[in-house]
């Protein structure tokens, strides 16, 4: 395949956070929560490829949406997806490999009439190619919506494969964006190799305050190519927080209006200018809105964040 | 190809846990009130063949043993389908190939239990492993959700739940001598389950990993005497 161009869509990235916040302040100024009382809208960051804004926070579903035909569980993954929405949130991120959360989130979905805010960001999980375009509408049949946003190689399974056919589809206009995704620092260099040389508009990878290896080359290199960056695994699925709620909330979590871990390593996160949106995963209310509230108030600068990192790693 | 031997590597058994142990405890307490009060027919049912066995010695007759195959064959078949494949498939994909496994077992353990070809074993250790593992999978292993702080509700019954039938079913094979060829083969899916489900609860966190461990371990060192 040819190689694309140099990509002009990679802004400046304090315009690019300008941008995003003078976006939300004209598109979502305040947001009714269910009291009625008015939030302020979530930070936002620009899709480099097309200039639309997202919120910096958004849902996984891996695990946490996995339940199964546990009527009481999938109730509150109705609760959460509705106060996800209700706090200005609108990737919803899953798999076929998550179990049952694509049916899970469909239900949230129909229940609550699909928000228009809605951006669904979806995964094809097969090695066999000649597959994917099955897998991928059963994933749109579970979720019950026309065309999903984004679609991405999951794992980078099979992505030689499944590209070409993803990028036939984004012209079509059966989606609007592709992407790629990967884990827990895997295939890092093969995630690089198919960022230079082909036209994807996402990436996923895992970023937190301790695994940071994706500042080295992925981060900056999505910055160079106008990519935008998912940010999975911000709280390590639970044991970054764990590890961390043993110790004090150091003073440094005030400046930036942060109250509990999860919210600090939440800023952490979505602070790095590459950073796009990052997808923790809760099946609680509480939770879900605590995580919103990250994308909320001052986010820390170079400085702090080296502070932060430094501090977390020597707890 | 994507990937290599290093990424694999790379995967913690905690990397393909896809469910949260709630998730996972509450299967059973959904199961249980499907199923209710089947659960008190199963316990009566296993005490009186219990007592059966007691009278001849502790010794099953080819009898009893014929009716403990025709039970479990039953209990297999309704694990395979209101457990594995209605309620732990859809959040463990690898319920979904166990399922048709457990209606295999359970068409092997009926045809042997009509065929009428049993034979008891009459290794005295054999026998007292073999009968322990049932009495386990009978009244002990129901208790160990209460015991770990869980409701009741969630208690996991013989017959109905996959790690209860699993041990009843290597308890019975121990008793019992047979056509090598066919006799190995039912070994393999409750053997196959207790590993892979003691993998699981062990990656959950429960120490209920631990019994089923256990339980091949007994069965595997019952089945080398005689």
């Amino acid at each position: 395949m040819p190689r694309p161009p140099a990509s002009p869509r990679a802004p400046d990235p304090r315009r690019r956070q300008l941008l995003g916040q003078a976006a939300a302040g004209l598109a979502l100024p305040w947001l009714g929560d269910k009291a009625g009382a008015q939030v302020a809208a979530p930070l936002m960051r620009l899709i480099p490829s097309s200039g639309e804004a997202l919120p910096v926070v958004g849902l996984g579903s891996w695990i946490t949406f996995n339940v199964g035909g546990d009527a009481a569980a999938r109730e509150a993954c109705v609760a959460v997806v509705r106060a996800f929405f209700a706090a200005g949130g609108r990737m919803i991120d899953s798999s076929p490999m998550y179990g049952s959360s694509q049916p899970t989130i469909g239900f949230a979905l129909a229940r609550l009439g699909p928000p228009a805010a809605l951006f669904s960001a979806e995964k094809v999980w097969v090695g066999d190619a000649a597959r994917g375009p099955a897998q991928m509408e059963a994933s749109r049949a579970y979720w019950g919506v026309a065309r999903f946003d984004l679609m991405q190689v999951h794992n980078l399974l099979s992505w030689q494969e499944h590209l070409p056919r993803l990028f036939d589809m984004k012209a079509a206009g059966r989606l609007r964006y592709v992407g790629i995704t990967t884990s827990e620092g895997r295939r890092h260099a093969e995630m690089e190799r198919v960022m230079r040389s082909q036209p994807i508009d996402f990436v996923q990878l895992s970023y937190n305050l301790l695994d940071r290896e994706a500042e080295q080359r992925l981060l900056p290199l999505a910055q160079e190519r106008g990519i935008a960056v998912i940010v999975n695994r911000p709280f390590r699925e639970g044991a970054l927080l764990q590890q961390m709620s043993r110790h004090r909330l150091p003073g440094w979590a005030a400046e930036i209006d942060c109250n509990v871990w999860a919210q600090a390593a939440l800023k952490f996160v979505v602070s790095h200018p590459a950073v796009t949106c990052a997808i923790p995963g809760t099946s609680q209310v509480a939770h879900r809105q605590q995580n919103m509230a990250a994308a909320r108030g001052p986010l820390p600068d170079a400085s702090l964040r080296s502070r932060m990192a430094r501090e977390v790693a020597a707890l | 190809m994507s990937g290599g031997w290093a990424d694999w590597l790379s995967y913690r058994p905690s990397d393909f846990l896809m469910f949260a142990p709630r998730i996972y405890w509450r299967l059973f307490e959904s199961l249980n009130l499907a199923f209710w009060p089947l659960q008190t027919g199963i316990v009566l049912a296993g005490a009186s063949w219990l007592v059966w066995v007691w009278r001849d010695g502790f010794v099953p007759s080819r009898a009893a043993a014929r009716a403990a195959l025709a039970a479990l064959a039953f209990g297999w078949a309704l694990t395979a389908w209101a457990f594995l494949w209605q309620r732990l498939a859809p959040i463990h994909w690898l319920a979904g190939y166990v399922a048709p496994l457990g209606l295999l077992q359970a068409a092997g353990l009926l045809a042997w239990a009509l065929h009428g070809g049993v034979q008891v074993h009459g290794q005295r250790t054999r026998l007292a492993l073999g009968l322990g593992l049932i009495a386990w999978a009978l009244f002990a292993h129901p208790l160990l959700a209460g015991l770990a702080g869980r409701p009741w509700a969630q208690a996991e019954f013989s017959g109905l739940a996959a790690d209860p039938t699993a041990i009843a079913t290597l308890g019975l094979l121990l008793l019992l001598r047979g056509p090598s060829g066919p006799l190995h083969a039912l070994w393999l899916l409750p053997m196959g389950w207790c590993l892979l489900s003691a993998a699981t609860l062990w990656t959950m966190g429960s120490m209920q990993g631990g019994v089923l461990f256990a339980a091949v371990l007994l069965a595997g060192a019952g089945a080398r005497r005689g």
